[in-house]
């Protein structure tokens, strides 16, 4: 079975003053119809410009996709004119994004805005485009639909502007959707609410979701395949479970001691990542993460190190150690 | 909104009463008075008692909080008295100007829009191209060429011209016509001085349209209609213009406001017998009731200009309107 997405060696680079910044160095990974990936990463990790690249919507200049492919069922998108890719828009890939305040258009009504994707896409006229929104809204659980459509953004909270835009991104029936950081400018009650109505929509309606975040409490929950990204680079990948209880990457093992945890003592410390994320413009030839790595070796400066299998089937790790790393951990 | 506008020409009153008392003041600090101007203007010297016949004449004679009460109370009935140099109305001497500077102001506001909105928008988006570097050059030379300048070279343009095509210069009536007794006289009468202060304005605005477009298609919304597939048309003029348009709203009233009794200089080169002239020979012979009126005109202009900005504020931004 071919995937519906498959990116295959992505490069997304940045000219900017202080140097190039390589924000994508070669990013592969799939995902099956109906199936929720997520992709981790913390802030500069490349994983919101690896999403954006896949809707070619990296401003240019500064940024630029050097290299690389990717598939939409089974098209190269890279390769598409730009009517084409604006057909891909909204229309088979939806978007949604991490700042519900300022995502929506201030001086539009949301009707104005939920219609305008049916009627650009679909060519449908006015009161079919309203019937749909209305149907929209009530799908992400918004009441009395009939007087929000009338309203504008300032209007409503933060909850209530992500469902809309997640009622956009469903509008044109998409196969699939991208969620960058969907729940991260929102109160933690709501995030929940906005994630289960995600993935519980997505689940029923069969369409693929991509999502991107820095919480790896989201990950294990909802995703069944997560990617972790560091510097520009997916450094370890695999199925949440198996990534979740038996990380084979130190970055993974240090993200998953920095967040409290249920399944863990109480009296277990939280424990930072230490040090600063690299700077990506003064990458040397060894692992990137190699500064704040407490297994790191000699062989780490001399050489980046690949994706390659570890552990139980499907899960990669870009570790010369990735083997040793799950009985280090239990000595820890 | 109609409660709105009301509040708001209510809030005025202090605002014209304030303007009404600095420009009685300062009238009157200036050394000598127009009975000086009037009488001694042969640069003999002035009997007192010739000079006392003419104050008691025009009512100079009273004390200040008197003739301030005077001019207040005037104002508040309708009555603008009569100019202290010519003795006509003060209602005639204003309404014979305003026609020509308010058809100039409107004018060149056309001319500046019509310019500076589409421009401005292009040369945002193509940042940094050859269009745009042109556009930012033509709209930096419009700020740094005074109006003066390019009236002056306009009218030689003009003389040149028409003294090559027909034979002889040409050059439209100094005589001001009203726009429904000639529409060709009068064009050609306001459409130089229109282009030469419609250059400048559009250069402002021009740049404000430009840096306030490039702001706006920062802005995640319009990433998000990009996101939905929306063609780049439609991002522009339904995502993009709106938003941009209200800081160059804003400028368009202020530099319309100004353009009404603003235009000293031009006016001069084009001969015209506009407010600018008006208030300058107003002041230059103390004719205070004519100054009075002219100060509170330019005030009550600008009053009812930002009353009709922040109107289209509200108009434009649904946050105010409902805020």
């Amino acid at each position: 079975m071919t995937a519906l997405l498959d990116v295959r060696n992505l490069h997304t680079h940045f000219r900017t003053g202080a140097g190039l910044v390589r924000a994508v160095d070669g990013v592969s990974y799939t995902v099956d119809a109906g199936e929720t990936v997520a992709i981790v990463g913390e802030s500069g990790s490349g994983k919101s410009v690896g999403a954006m690249s896949i809707l070619r919507l990296i401003p240019d200049p500064p940024g630029r996709i050097v290299e690389g492919q990717i598939l939409f069922g089974g098209r190269d998108l890279l390769g598409l004119s730009a009517e084409e890719m604006r057909a891909v828009r909204g229309g088979e890939i939806g978007m949604v994004f991490q700042e519900p305040m300022t995502s929506l258009n201030p001086v539009l009504t949301i009707g104005r805005q939920m219609t305008e994707t049916l009627q650009q896409h679909r060519g449908a006229d006015r009161a079919t485009a309203d019937r749909r929104a209305l149907e929209l809204l009530s799908l992400v659980g918004i009441a009395d639909p009939k007087r929000r459509l009338g309203q504008y953004p300032h209007q409503l909270s933060g909850g209530m502007r992500q469902r809309i835009m997640i009622a956009i991104a469903l509008t044109c029936e998409p196969r699939l959707i991208i969620a960058d950081e969907p729940t991260t400018a929102l109160d933690v009650t709501i995030q929940a609410q906005i994630l289960e109505l995600m993935t519980g929509l997505t689940r029923r309606l069969n369409v693929a979701l991509v999502i991107i975040t820095h919480n790896l409490g989201v990950v294990a929950r909802y995703a069944s395949r997560v990617n972790v990204m560091y510097a520009g680079r997916i450094v370890e990948s695999g199925p949440a479970a198996d990534l979740y209880h038996d990380p084979r990457h130190p970055y993974t093992i240090a993200l998953l001691r920095s967040v409290p945890r249920l399944d863990r003592p109480r009296q277990a410390r939280l424990d930072p990542v230490e040090g600063q994320p690299p700077d990506l413009t003064r990458l040397d030839g060894g692992c990137a993460f190699r500064p704040r790595c407490r297994f790191a070796v000699a062989a780490c400066a001399e050489a980046r190190p690949p994706l390659e299998p570890a552990g139980a089937s499907g899960h990669q790790s870009a570790c010369f150690r990735r083997n040793e790393l799950s009985a280090a951990q239990a000595a820890a | 909104m109609h409660r709105y506008i009301l509040n708001r020409l209510l809030l005025s009153i202090p605002t014209l009463i304030g303007a009404a008392a600095l420009v009685f003041l300062l009238m009157r600090l200036i050394p000598g008075d127009i009975c000086m101007v009037r009488l001694g203007g042969s640069g003999g010297t002035v009997s007192a008692s010739a000079l006392a016949a003419c104050h008691a004449q025009i009512g100079l004679e009273r004390s200040l909080p008197l003739q301030f009460l005077d001019f207040i109370g005037g104002f508040a009935i309708g009555d603008f008295g009569t100019s202290m140099w010519s003795g006509k109305p003060v209602v005639q001497e204003i309404a014979s100007r305003l026609p020509v500077s308010l058809e100039i102001a409107l004018l060149a506001t056309i001319v500046a829009v019509a310019i500076a909105i589409p421009l401005g928008t292009i040369s945002a988006l193509k940042q940094n191209s050859w269009l745009d570097h042109v556009v930012r050059t033509v709209a930096i030379a419009g700020i740094a060429t005074p109006s003066f300048w390019l009236g002056i070279l306009s009218i030689l343009i003009v003389l040149d011209v028409s003294h090559y095509l027909l034979g002889s210069p040409w050059m439209p009536s100094i005589d001001y016509v009203p726009l429904w007794d000639d529409p060709w006289g009068n064009l050609s009468i306001v459409i130089l001085p229109a282009i030469t202060i419609g250059y400048r304005y559009s250069a402002v605005t021009m740049r404000m349209t430009r840096s306030a477009m490039l702001e706006v298609l920062r802005e995640d919304y319009i990433r998000t209609a990009r996101a939905k597939g929306l063609v780049e048309q439609l991002i522009i003029n339904r995502h993009a213009l709106k938003n941009a348009m209200l800081p160059v709203v804003t400028l368009i009233g202020m530099e319309f406001a100004f353009l009404i009794g603003g235009l000293v200089v031009t006016e001069q080169v084009f001969n015209l017998n506009g407010i600018g002239r008006l208030f300058v020979l107003a002041v230059q012979n103390q004719d205070y009731t004519l100054t009075q009126a002219l100060v509170m005109l330019t005030v009550a202009v600008f009053v009812v200009t930002n009353l009709v900005v922040d109107v289209l504020y509200a108009w434009l931004d649904p946050r105010i309107r409902f805020g």
